[in-house]
């Protein structure tokens, strides 16, 4: 399956990427090549299967609805990129 | 004393033969002359790692020393370590200081191990020859123009430099065995939930598993003695009874029962490796295992499951390098899309922005079904494939990887080429089981590994059979020209 320009243009909007111009062609044809390896999938006869979401049959622990983190905003937010009065500080969104 | 085991510096530092001030500063030294000529390590730890082994010394002084108390040791930057720069090996990561260890270093910590710094690695593990990190390729101490496999390269070339005794890394579709194997070393990916992934940034989190390198089964065994825990802050960690890896290393490989897959010896198998891997599996039989060929049907259908899975969960789990809270930010971003976007192209490599536009492809409407959908359901059918060889097997072996280092660039502008050097290890990542690569032989100069893959959580066994193998031969003490 080859994937088309417009479909890349729509994915790195999805994927929150910024694709320029130049690289656009080569990134089509790498991942159309990719495609046709993961299209060797669609021979393989899973009628009778499940969709396995985990390596083995192991079950999710669940953990009791107890506080135990205790308060780090200040070193967490030391490693931001910006903050301002203890909130994280991103570019305004609406005019 | 960059040539002893983890074993024999355990003995070396209890038995007073050397400080572990000493010894730091030994491999320290060793770290400034040599890493520039391999690039393994991003960030050296020194300050921090002589103040550890000063205090690691009084604990021995004292008698009350911990398993690997004074023992030099490299972690790979995937993770987090308290106040040390974890890159991941990419820009997005570079000025990232966390403010916690992952438990995996907290574990070797309270073991007495020192941290000597962060090896080098392929950005966000993704990649089998260690050219995607942003702080340049890793070079294979056997041949310099050749790859040191990855993605834990950096891990796997700084022991086989003699760099660092052990390492520590982590393996997704192949990244401790297949580098363990082109730098002749020995290394163990454990059964998926044996060590805590807490701390460890996530590439795939269904398939992402950390484990030990060294030079030998042993040594990979001390380690994973320390690293395997039970954690209650990762979800997936398996609750069960850690054994001692060590305990069963002296048992005699006799009546085991070791399993051939005749699909890991077909085309695209270079000649020399399979050479070598057969006479491996040879050496074993004369010491009485008994050698049974088997098939694992489906899998030619392992890469392209992998390359479905991984690249999904990846897409999902890198989507929190948005530039907010940690991580890169662009400069003068005009608005939020503009700094998401920007900040993401700039701060991610071309292979990692690759697999994040390959899983959201195959996560987004209308091609879930096709991709993602039937790729968990291939993973049922190569789950299906091992259970039923493992009934009539113990362990199972071949080659770790179809041939041994190659050429800087060599795989470089196709991408499905690099990622079938996966093509023998990937199937246990899907599956959830433990694999191993150890040293067997030489082709072209250049070593090879043999893949031991274990039923799940049956570790003890696979370093079992690799000990008994490392007792009857000498690949995994060979060393590059160099040393």
């Amino acid at each position: 399956m080859t994937i088309e320009r417009k479909e890349i243009e729509k994915l790195a909007t999805l994927s929150r990427l910024a694709i320029d111009e130049k690289t656009i062609t080569d990134v089509t044809g790498r991942l159309s090549s990719v495609l046709a390896l993961v299209d060797q999938l669609q021979n393989a006869d899973t009628e009778s299967l499940q969709e396995v979401s985990r390596p083995f049959h192991i079950s999710q622990r669940l953990r009791n609805d107890e506080v135990k983190e205790t308060d780090q905003r200040d070193a967490f937010q030391a490693i931001a990129p910006q903050t301002h009065n203890g909130l994280f500080s991103v570019p305004k969104m609406i005019e | 004393m960059h040539n002893y085991t983890i074993a024999e510096l355990v003995k070396g530092l209890q038995n007073k033969e050397f400080s572990s001030v000493e010894l730091t500063q030994h491999f320290l030294d060793r770290i400034c002359q040599l890493n520039d000529d391999y690039n393994a390590i991003i960030t050296i730890t020194g300050e921090q790692a002589l103040t550890a082994a000063a205090l690691a010394d009084k604990r021995l002084a004292s008698g009350d020393a911990p398993a690997m108390c004074g023992v030099p040791i490299l972690h790979k930057d995937i993770f987090c370590t308290d106040s040390v720069r974890t890159s991941c090996g990419s820009k997005m990561l570079d000025s990232f200081i966390p403010p916690y260890n992952a438990t995996v270093v907290e574990n070797f910590a309270r073991d007495g191990a020192i941290m000597l710094g962060k090896t080098n690695m392929d950005e966000f593990a993704m990649g089998s020859s260690n050219e995607t990190s942003f702080y340049g390729p890793v070079k294979n101490p056997w041949a310099t123009d050749c790859v040191p496999g990855g993605s834990s390269g950096g891990s796997a070339a700084a022991i086989a430099a003699r760099l660092a005794p052990g390492a520590t890394a982590t393996d997704t579709g192949g990244s401790i065995r297949q580098p363990a194997a082109l730098c002749g070393i020995s290394g163990l990916k454990p059964t998926y939930g044996r060590v805590s992934r807490w701390g460890m940034i996530a590439f795939a989190s269904s398939l992402d598993q950390a484990g030990p390198m060294a030079r030998t089964a042993e040594d990979c065994a001390i380690m994973l003695n320390c690293m395997a825990s039970f954690d209650e802050k990762d979800s997936t960690s398996v609750e069960q009874t850690v054994p001692d890896y060590t305990a069963s290393l002296g048992n005699s490989v006799k009546g085991v029962k070791i399993g051939i897959p005749k699909e890991y010896f077909s085309e695209g198998l270079h000649p020399g490796t399979e050479l070598a891997v057969r006479k491996a599996m040879a050496q074993l039989e004369a010491q009485g295992a008994e050698l049974i060929e088997i098939s694992l049907p489906s899998s030619d259908l392992s890469v392209p499951a992998y390359y479905v899975i991984a690249p999904a969960e990846a897409s999902a789990n890198l989507s929190r390098f948005d530039g907010v809270k940690y991580g890169y930010r662009c400069e003068n971003p005009k608005d939020l899309q503009d700094m998401y976007c920007r900040s993401r192209s700039e701060g991610f490599g071309e292979e990692v922005q690759r697999r994040i536009l390959i899983g959201t492809y195959c996560l987004s409407a209308g091609y879930y079904d096709a991709y993602y959908g039937k790729a968990q359901k291939v993973r049922q059918l190569i789950q299906q494939d091992f259970s039923e060889a493992f009934k009539s097997v113990d362990l199972i072996m071949g080659p770790t990887c179809p041939s041994p280092a190659f050429k800087f660039g060599a795989k470089g502008d196709d991408p499905v080429a690099m990622y079938l050097e996966d093509i023998y290890t990937i199937a246990t990542n899907l599956a959830g089981l433990p694999g191993m690569s150890v040293p067997c032989g030489m082709v072209e100069d250049k070593p090879v590994g043999l893949q031991i893959i274990g039923n799940y959580f049956d570790e003890a066994r696979m370093l079992n059979v690799a000990h008994q193998f490392q007792q009857i031969t000498d690949w995994h003490h060979q060393a590059p020209e160099a040393m």
